[in-house]
């Protein structure tokens, strides 16, 4: 077991998981992780190095071929019900944002609550009103994703994965395909989210907003585990070369 | 040093480009090559449009009387076949003096469509109006209810054939084509093998076969008496050939749907029909309007070969009205021609129906 083993009940578990795609690319090899409730942890590492396939793995996005992933209990396998159980506690924001651009910013977060949760109308809207303000973006219910800027455009999507309450919310690179000016805003956002004390697993290389929240920071290459420590160990002294490296390179400009 | 920043306020273009000489200018006129030709063509509607005019209208006949008719032949059209043969083209072999049935059926039905195409009526006593007007439509057709003379189906003809095969056909493939597009993308391999197999053997054959199968050697296969009507037969054809193409340019639309958009919704928690309903279907199906408008044009059009197993719908009608009378036999131009003005009224309503479409879904993407 890992250094985590002193908590009783993670709320992911990660056993000896492994993951190819096809028959050639091993992408995620003898993964062992611990995710402790309330923790928020940064995956870094260079691209390919399997952080992506890691967080959607947890819900299922990606199938695991060999080891056990446990969520809150579950076991993610074949089994549709237990899928669809852990996708309505664990909520996910992309890069590339995913609104359904035929939907308003309302419509977009009701969905899940209505259709999913079997919750009326105006109690989803509420909701959603509430999710929104609480990204400061509730003047723009009305209308298209594409009418917004990307900065809004993923504020609206972290809203959206918020309106069926989730335990764990898992962030895909959520500032790369944003422009620099609109990165402070989303950030702003999800610090403020990590101080709520959700559960939070976030593939990023914005190492001041690593620092500012993380629990844990942990470095993947070649889909394995390379090191992972508290922020200020992770940066200000890092063990392996590789990890020295790669800091070297995002930290160096 | 340099000079403090100034804004400059916007002002209007110079180049005038609103009203009809600016537009005459600009875009008939614009350069060399676009002059030459506008001029081109206008010599070529100068050289044809004289003598259409001529025969079509100057030097046409209006009278059905096929003596003056003949006397006119080669410089004037016959209009007056179509006036003589009109009920003979337009209603087929139905009995002449029930003909006001399928006047009365086919109206209930056009109209029902028109309603069905507008925003305004899509509430639920539309669906309501489906369920009655369709089973009247039959009813009225074939007869046999409240002192009606009963019609058997080889006997129904003309327009009223081929607006209720194109309606039926169009109203039963596009679900079905919906259905064969998502499971050729399903994950299970029997379905996509099984969508593969039902599209690519459709798309085989050609038309008339599919229908000349499904008239003669459907029956063979089944016990004495026990086949269903030559014309539930011939529309189940329609709808499975169709559905296959149809069933093709819907695929279109859900191969443009990023993998994203799947993605969020399930990490949303949807379930596969909810994704597919909510998500996909509405994006992929607004994608490819012009192409699913092609298909129902392609269809309405199509019917014209039910001819082939003796259902003599518009064009069979035509054939029928013209080939058994000598007297006006020469004249079938301008039967034709009389026909194509009624394909080319339907084709156009739907082509312009599209277009409307088209600006309703895309209303969501613009900025």
């Amino acid at each position: 077991m890992t250094s985590h083993a002193h908590h009783p009940h993670p709320i992911i578990s990660f056993d000896k998981v492994n993951k190819w795609y096809g028959n050639n690319f091993h992408v995620l090899r003898d993964i062992d992780l611990a995710v402790k409730r309330g923790e928020r942890i940064i995956i870094c590492g260079p691209s390919g190095s399997g952080k992506s396939t890691l967080i959607r793995c947890i819900n299922r996005l990606e199938e695991h071929q060999e080891g056990t992933i446990k969520v809150d209990g579950v076991e993610l396998t074949d089994d549709v019900k237990a899928i669809e159980k852990i996708r309505k506690e664990v909520g996910m924001v992309f890069q590339q944002f995913n609104l359904f651009p035929h939907l308003t910013v309302l419509e977009n977060l009701t969905l899940s609550p209505m259709w999913v949760g079997r919750m009326p109308k105006k109690e989803a809207e509420e909701r959603a009103m509430q999710q929104l303000k609480r990204v400061r973006i509730a003047e723009q219910a009305k209308k298209y994703p594409l009418q917004l800027s990307g900065g809004q455009q993923q504020r609206v999507a972290i809203a959206r994965s918020l309106c069926l309450k989730p335990k764990i919310m898992l962030f895909d690179e959520p500032t790369s395909a944003l422009d620099p000016e609109m990165i402070k805003e989303v950030l702003d956002v999800m610090i403020e989210l990590a101080n709520g004390g959700i559960t939070m697993l976030c593939v990023s290389h914005e190492m001041g907003f690593a620092k500012a929240v993380a629990d844990r920071v942990i470095f993947m290459d070649e889909g394995q585990i390379v090191e992972q420590n508290s922020p200020h160990e992770f940066f200000n002294n890092p063990q392996s070369d590789r990890t020295k490296d790669f800091l070297s390179k995002i930290l160096g400009h | 040093m340099s000079a403090v920043f100034q804004s400059i306020a916007p002002r209007p273009s110079p180049v005038k480009t609103e009203g009809l000489i600016p537009w005459i200018r600009t875009n008939l006129f614009g350069d060399l090559r676009s002059s030459v030709a506008t001029l081109a063509i206008l010599a070529l509607a100068m050289y044809f449009l004289p003598g259409l005019f001529s025969w079509g209208i100057a030097h046409a006949v209006l009278k059905p009387d096929a003596n003056v008719c003949q006397e006119a032949r080669g410089t004037g059209a016959c209009w007056g076949v179509v006036v003589e043969k009109f009920r003979l083209i337009v209603f087929g072999r139905y009995p002449y003096e029930d003909q006001w049935r399928p006047l009365l059926a086919t109206t209930l039905l056009v109209a029902l469509l028109i309603a069905s195409c507008i925003r305004y009526f899509w509430k639920p006593w539309l669906a309501l109006l489906w369920i009655v007007i369709v089973p009247a439509f039959f009813m009225l057709m074939g007869g046999g209810w409240f002192g009606l003379a009963s019609v058997p189906t080889d006997s129904w003809g003309g327009l009223p054939l081929t607006i209720m095969l194109a309606t039926f056909g169009i109203v039963l493939a596009y679900p079905l084509a919906v259905v064969v597009a998502l499971g050729r993308r399903s994950d299970l391999p029997a379905i996509r093998s099984l969508c593969i197999v039902y599209i690519e053997l459709v798309r085989g054959v050609p038309l008339i076969s599919v229908l000349f199968m499904a008239s003669f050697m459907f029956p063979l296969f089944m016990p004495v008496g026990k086949s269903p009507d030559v014309l539930i037969r011939v529309l189940v054809g329609i709808t499975l050939f169709s559905a296959a193409y149809l069933a093709e340019v819907v695929r279109g639309g859900l191969q443009a749907i990023p993998k994203g958009q799947v993605e969020a919704a399930q990490s949303l928690g949807l379930s596969y029909w909810q994704t597919q309903r909510k998500i996909v279907l509405p994006q992929a199906l607004a994608m490819v309007v012009p192409g699913i408008m092609n298909s129902f044009i392609a269809i309405f059009k199509d019917t014209s070969l039910v001819t082939i197993v003796s259902m003599y719908e518009l064009t069979g009608a035509l054939g029928l009205a013209l080939n058994s009378d000598a007297d006006w036999r020469p004249f079938k131009i301008e039967g034709y021609l009389f026909i194509t003005a009624i394909y080319f009224v339907f084709c156009f309503a739907m082509s312009r129906y599209s277009l409307w479409i088209e600006k309703q879904v895309g209303r969501s993407k613009t900025r």
